[in-house]
């Protein structure tokens, strides 16, 4: 019992969720370790959320084991809120709704999202991005071991999509916590992933990014839309760059770089390039956890 | 004090302002108010319950709204119907089976319009004792549940996710509620007890700057409407539910018109004022 446990802080074996007679999902086997970031993929209905809250909880598995480490203290940043206009609800007020905490520790959190000046305004005069920036805080503020997002970027233009990726791996840089994140966003997602699950219904294929996105069963699932997306975040490994732009294909890259469109995806690459290097360092420490 | 009949209605209509603001607070927040509705619109099968067979009505009432509540749990894991369209069909369903059962009941006297809208003269001492009992009991319950309420009010799995538990303070809650409604029958009738727990709500939604100071508030104008509208009930010899709710809404068009713009006003006019200072102390 104990041993599936051992330096993890969720472990799932053959979960299921059975609603009404259907199963939500089933068969997942799931994992997270102390610091990894494992990212949940799958088309609306796949059963993404549902995993995720059955790992922290909320929801009852109807089948297979879920154990949680003893020292779990989960963040989480739900899907959908919709707060009712009657409910008059300060950001300040928002921080502390579960969890006693000194006005020094919540106006430090807010000033980690860069949203310090927020602290007084109501949560209905919010945008998308301060909204989620707020709830980010708000999960922060219980120093969780694990991060739990559910499609965090929701409702958020593109510019502010990427900023809050980086401001999520940012926040879990300083803290060490884990990330369990949800997100269709695959290309800007992936990049800082450890671990992916690709979910639909059940799991239909896992591992790293690049493993993920190399299977067939994927590809199938999102078609070769998606699997161009995917072309992106997969050159950034295949290639690097000399100081005047110029490509020079890496060792391990044969042909498939070729293929996909650095020029298109300038700006996402650039940008995104530390991070890459920085997820593949993560992915080699936590590698080392996986096989105690 | 108590032997006045008019003194016992406005401590009884005091007694149930002070919990049918906080719990009225609620039941906007989590858009309940048809909720609230169907379960008062039962209470009137409760009466029918307790004539027939000699229980209490507190108790009766008490247990069907209860029992309502359950229906429509079972009813909505159907899926068939949305819950809007359920609330509907229990709601006039309950009202209409518990005026048929009254009707078979030709040798029991109901004041009938006293049940529907209220009746200053029918609070006797001991309902005026169950009432401020229950005060002190809803008061209790209410601080106790706050803080998962209103986290589950906000977001129920966020709650769960964060040790609450959500699901334990909403069944509380509906057993606060059938209690209101059990209690405030006689005062406001059964058919306008939701609106003593919106209207002063939303009359506080306007100065509230956080759920517990509108909790207060709609205590504080509910309390006001409720004394309001008896004396109204005095005066003019009209029923005292519809009363006390008509006095609420003057409250809550008063709150509305004039108001917002004063301090809105207020708060612009000094802005400029002081702009104005500024630019006159540059010209100096």
């Amino acid at each position: 019992m104990q041993s599936g446990l051992s330096n993890s802080l969720i472990a799932m074996e053959n979960m299921g969720v059975q609603r009404g007679g259907r199963w939500l999902v089933r068969d997942v086997d799931l994992t997270i370790g102390a610091g990894e970031i494992v990212t949940l993929i799958g088309p609306n209905g796949s059963g993404k959320s549902t995993t995720a809250k059955t790992a922290i909880g909320i929801v009852e598995a109807s089948a297979g084991t879920v154990r949680r480490a003893h020292d779990l203290v989960v963040g989480y940043v739900p899907q959908k809120l919709a707060v009712d206009r009657s409910l008059p609800l300060t950001v300040a007020r928002l921080m502390r709704l579960t969890t006693r905490t000194s006005t020094v520790a919540m106006r430090q959190a807010l000033e980690r999202v860069g949203i310090p000046h927020l602290e007084k305004a109501e949560i209905h005069g919010l945008s998308g991005g301060e909204f989620q920036r707020a709830l980010l805080a708000r999960a922060m503020l219980r120093k969780p071991n694990l991060l739990v997002l559910d499609e965090p970027v929701q409702g958020v233009d593109f510019a502010g999509e990427i900023a809050l990726y980086e401001l999520i791996s940012e926040l879990r840089d300083q803290d060490g916590c884990a990330v369990l994140l949800i997100s269709h966003d695959l290309h800007v997602v992936m990049a800082k992933t450890d671990r992916v699950l690709c979910l639909n219904g059940h799991v239909c294929c896992e591992g790293s990014p690049r493993s993920v996105a190399a299977s067939p069963a994927y590809r199938q699932l999102f078609g070769d839309r998606a699997a161009d997306a995917l072309a992106i975040y997969r050159h950034k490994h295949d290639h690097t760059h000399l100081p005047d732009g110029q490509v020079v294909a890496a060792n391990d890259a044969p042909g498939e770089g070729g293929g996909c469109s650095c020029t298109e995806s300038d700006f996402d690459h650039h940008d995104l390039h530390p991070v890459a290097q920085r997820g593949a360092a993560e992915a080699t420490a936590t590698k080392e956890t996986d096989n105690v | 004090m108590f032997d006045d009949f008019f003194m016992r209605a406005i401590l009884a209509g005091i007694g149930i302002a002070l919990i049918a603001g906080p719990l009225g607070c609620f039941v906007i927040w989590r858009r309940m108010a048809y909720l609230g509705d169907t379960m008062a619109h039962s209470a009137l099968l409760g009466i029918a319950l307790s004539l027939a067979f000699g229980w209490s009505t507190l108790i009766s009432v008490f247990m069907i709204s209860g029992l309502v509540s359950l229906a429509l749990v079972m009813l909505q894991r159907r899926n068939g119907l949305s819950t809007d369209a359920l609330l509907g069909i229990l709601s006039h369903a309950t009202l209409a089976i518990g005026l048929v059962s009254l009707a078979f009941m030709p040798n029991v006297r109901v004041d009938l319009l006293g049940y529907l809208f209220g009746d200053i003269l029918a609070v006797s001492t001991t309902d005026l004792a169950v009432i401020w009992g229950g005060v002190m009991v809803v008061a209790l319950v209410l601080a106790l549940l706050w803080r998962p309420l209103l986290a589950g009010t906000v977001n129920a799995e966020l709650a769960a996710a964060e040790g609450e538990r959500p699901e334990r303070a909403r069944l509380a809650f509906m057993v606060l509620m059938a209690f209101v409604i059990a209690i405030a029958m006689k005062i406001v009738g059964i058919l306008l007890i939701t609106a003593m727990l919106i209207i002063p709500a939303a009359t506080a939604r306007r100065f509230a700057t956080s759920p517990e100071i509108m909790a207060l508030l709609a205590a504080l104008f509910g309390a006001a409407a409720s004394t309001g509208g008896l004396y109204l009930s005095l005066g003019f010899d009209t029923p005292s539910g519809p009363s006390i709710v008509v006095a609420a809404l003057g409250l809550f068009l008063i709150a509305l018109l004039p108001l917002p713009q004063l301090g809105r006003g207020r708060g612009q006019a000094e802005a400029p004022a002081a702009a104005g200072a500024t630019i006159a102390e540059l010209e100096q």
